[in-house]
């Protein structure tokens, strides 16, 4: 097939000739298409669950009711509802202390000192371990009679604590692992924010004799906002969907009174231990629209956000 | 605070306080260092002395760090064959999964950087925020009729889910650091557009693809959920093998720890020989809001 406008060029050079006119598309494609596929395929099809009556096994024949598990899912009062309060105590809770743990910590470490590497290559382990791995190591240490934590407890002359056995002792120190686990991450992006700051700034305001914690306020914060705002998104999106460490520590239903039951937690035991996917579907999108929220919220205002 | 005598003149007063006021930051401020360290350290190092524990010594009290360490946790685990080929999966799955994604990943990165395709980034980027469970149930359904369910490719599939988005964001912003000249100059050379990118724009950001690799590894080594619903009998991989450990009725805390320090031991080694590059990973695009 030779057309005119190419006079007889040999294939492979029409086709690297149309390749490079083309790669903007050629080179993004693959990815997008990869992506698309794989989520918006699963969206759709998650909404379209969400309006069947859907259980048991997806193969079966769905009958569709419209909006009735929202309905049910809205009026849940008993496992819905208590679960969308403890996904939000955790991440807020998590996220409020890694802020500021992890802005002290940046600012501890922020000049150089001897050992620096090692200190940062010792706080980098908690948040590249395996979180599995983790779980089971703090599971361990808050087992109530063999544990480390209360070991310590006794060598500072408290009474032991029955931690994660504990329903109401639960929520906190799982919050409690999360802030250990990744407060070294917040820290390390702030530590990398603030490793990139002008001076001058600082110097100048140093020089009209403002304190420590005026130049901290005034200056270094400012300057740091749009790396803090990268950190709370990066930690608040993992955060709401925290699975590892519940689902690790406490088991399917977040523990026999549901008291680690988050609603990644009530989804995943829906969807795959009581095979019911009209109502998991409906939790889903319902889940899906919060965390766009806290997204859109967190961004607000800022234009170009990256993620 | 410091006693001043009284002699006057000959040494002003902040010159004397200064320097012990800087030295007790100094002796404040190592003193945190250290605190900050233990914290982080001491509940891994509990980790590591269970596993060398009898589960005797784990529960008595008096041997919380005089213990005698003994090798037979690590000797049950790795005498379990099994163990062995979940290793083996854990790698086969991290090692696919990252390959493909960067292969797919890093083209993408380049055109989004060199044509500012904003929207694009973006889908691929709302992979970051998508709930991983709303896409179980569809994959699993999808996945099953195609009869791969209990295969690798299932399980890097679903890992490049994560992966992808990962190295995109980070090679994004090593294209976006690179001068558009280097091209440039690669073009009036002689060479295609392709050919430049080839050979030039990818040759110098190996330290970017190193990056995007290392971390790609990590977070797909890591991963539970996907591998707890997708992976077969035969592929399961690590995290999952060491959850299953505890279903057991009685909890055997020695050979657990054994497996879990097995388990986080390449991580461990990656962290140190390549802190720089994490690091830089995890912080792409941090530092420019």
């Amino acid at each position: 097939m030779t057309s005119t406008s190419t006079h007889g060029v040999p294939m492979a050079e029409r086709l690297s000739l149309w390749a490079n006119r083309n790669r903007k598309w050629l080179f993004a494609a693959p990815a997008m298409v990869f992506t698309f596929l794989l989520i918006c395929i699963p969206i759709g099809w998650t909404l379209y669950l969400s309006l069947t009556d859907a259980k048991g096994s997806v193969r079966r024949p769905a009958d569709f009711i419209g909006i009735e598990n929202y309905v049910e899912v809205l009026t849940d009062t008993d496992r819905f509802w208590p679960a969308v309060g403890r996904t939000g105590l955790f991440t807020f809770g998590a996220l409020a202390l890694e802020l500021i743990l992890g802005m002290a910590i940046a600012l501890l470490l922020w000049r150089s000192f001897r050992g620096q590497r090692w200190v940062r290559v010792s706080i980098l382990l908690p948040f590249v371990a395996t979180p599995v791995a983790i779980a089971m190591m703090w599971r361990l240490i808050f087992e109530p009679n063999i544990g480390f934590a209360n070991r310590v407890l006794s060598w500072v002359g408290l009474p032991a604590q029955p931690w994660l056995a504990d329903p109401g002792m639960t929520l906190p120190t799982l919050i409690f692992i999360d802030v250990w686990e990744f407060t070294p991450m917040v820290a390390i992006i702030l530590l990398a924010g603030l490793s990139t700051l002008p001076d001058d700034p600082d110097e100048a305001a140093r020089i009209d004799g403002a304190g420590v914690w005026q130049r901290f306020w005034y200056i270094t914060l400012p300057l740091l906002k749009p790396v803090v705002l990268v950190a709370v998104l990066l930690r608040a999106i993992d955060a709401l969907k925290t699975f590892d460490l519940l689902y690790v520590t406490k088991g399917q239903g977040g523990g026999s009174f549901h008291e680690a039951e988050t609603l990644n937690i009530y989804v995943y035991g829906l969807s795959f231990k009581y095979n019911d996917f009209g109502v998991a579907s409906a939790v889903l999108i319902l889940f899906f629209l919060m965390i766009l929220a806290v997204m859109w919220i967190l961004t607000f205002r800022r234009k170009g956000a990256k993620l | 605070m410091t006693t001043t005598s009284a002699a006057p003149a000959r040494t002003p007063l902040p010159r004397r306080r200064r320097p012990a006021r800087a030295r007790a930051y100094t002796a404040f401020r190592t003193t945190m260092i250290i605190f900050v360290v233990l914290v982080f350290v001491v509940p891994l190092l509990w980790m590591v002395m269970a596993s060398f524990k009898t589960n005797v010594d784990i529960q008595d009290t008096t041997k919380t760090f005089a213990f005698t360490p003994i090798l037979d946790n690590y000797a049950n685990v790795l005498r379990n064959d099994s163990y062995l080929s979940f290793v083996r999966n854990s790698f086969v799955v991290a090692a696919g999964a990252t390959g493909i994604s960067l292969l797919l990943g890093v083209p993408a990165a380049y055109s989004m950087s060199r044509f500012n395709m904003q929207k694009s980034a973006l889908m691929v980027l709302l992979a970051r925020i998508i709930p991983g469970v709303s896409l179980l149930v569809p994959w699993y359904y999808v996945f099953a009729n195609l009869g791969l369910v209990g295969g690798y490719s299932v399980l890097i599939i679903s890992h490049m889910f994560i992966l992808i988005p990962i190295s995109v964001y980070i090679m994004m912003s090593f294209f976006d650091s690179m001068p558009r000249e280097l091209e440039d100059a690669a073009l009036v050379d002689g060479l295609t557009p392709i050919g430049a990118f080839l050979r030039i724009l990818l040759r110098l950001s190996a330290p970017g693809v190193a990056t995007a690799a290392i971390l790609s590894f990590i977070f797909s080594w890591n991963n539970f959920m996907f591998a707890l619903v997708l992976s077969g009998a035969n592929t399961k991989t690590l995290p999952v093998a060491v959850f299953d450990f505890v279903s057991y009725a009685s909890i055997d805390w020695g050979a657990i720890m054994a497996a879990t320090c097995i388990m986080t031991l390449p991580i461990i080694v990656v962290a140190l020989l390549a802190q720089k590059y994490i690091v830089s990973g995890l912080t792409a695009g941090a530092t420019k809001g």
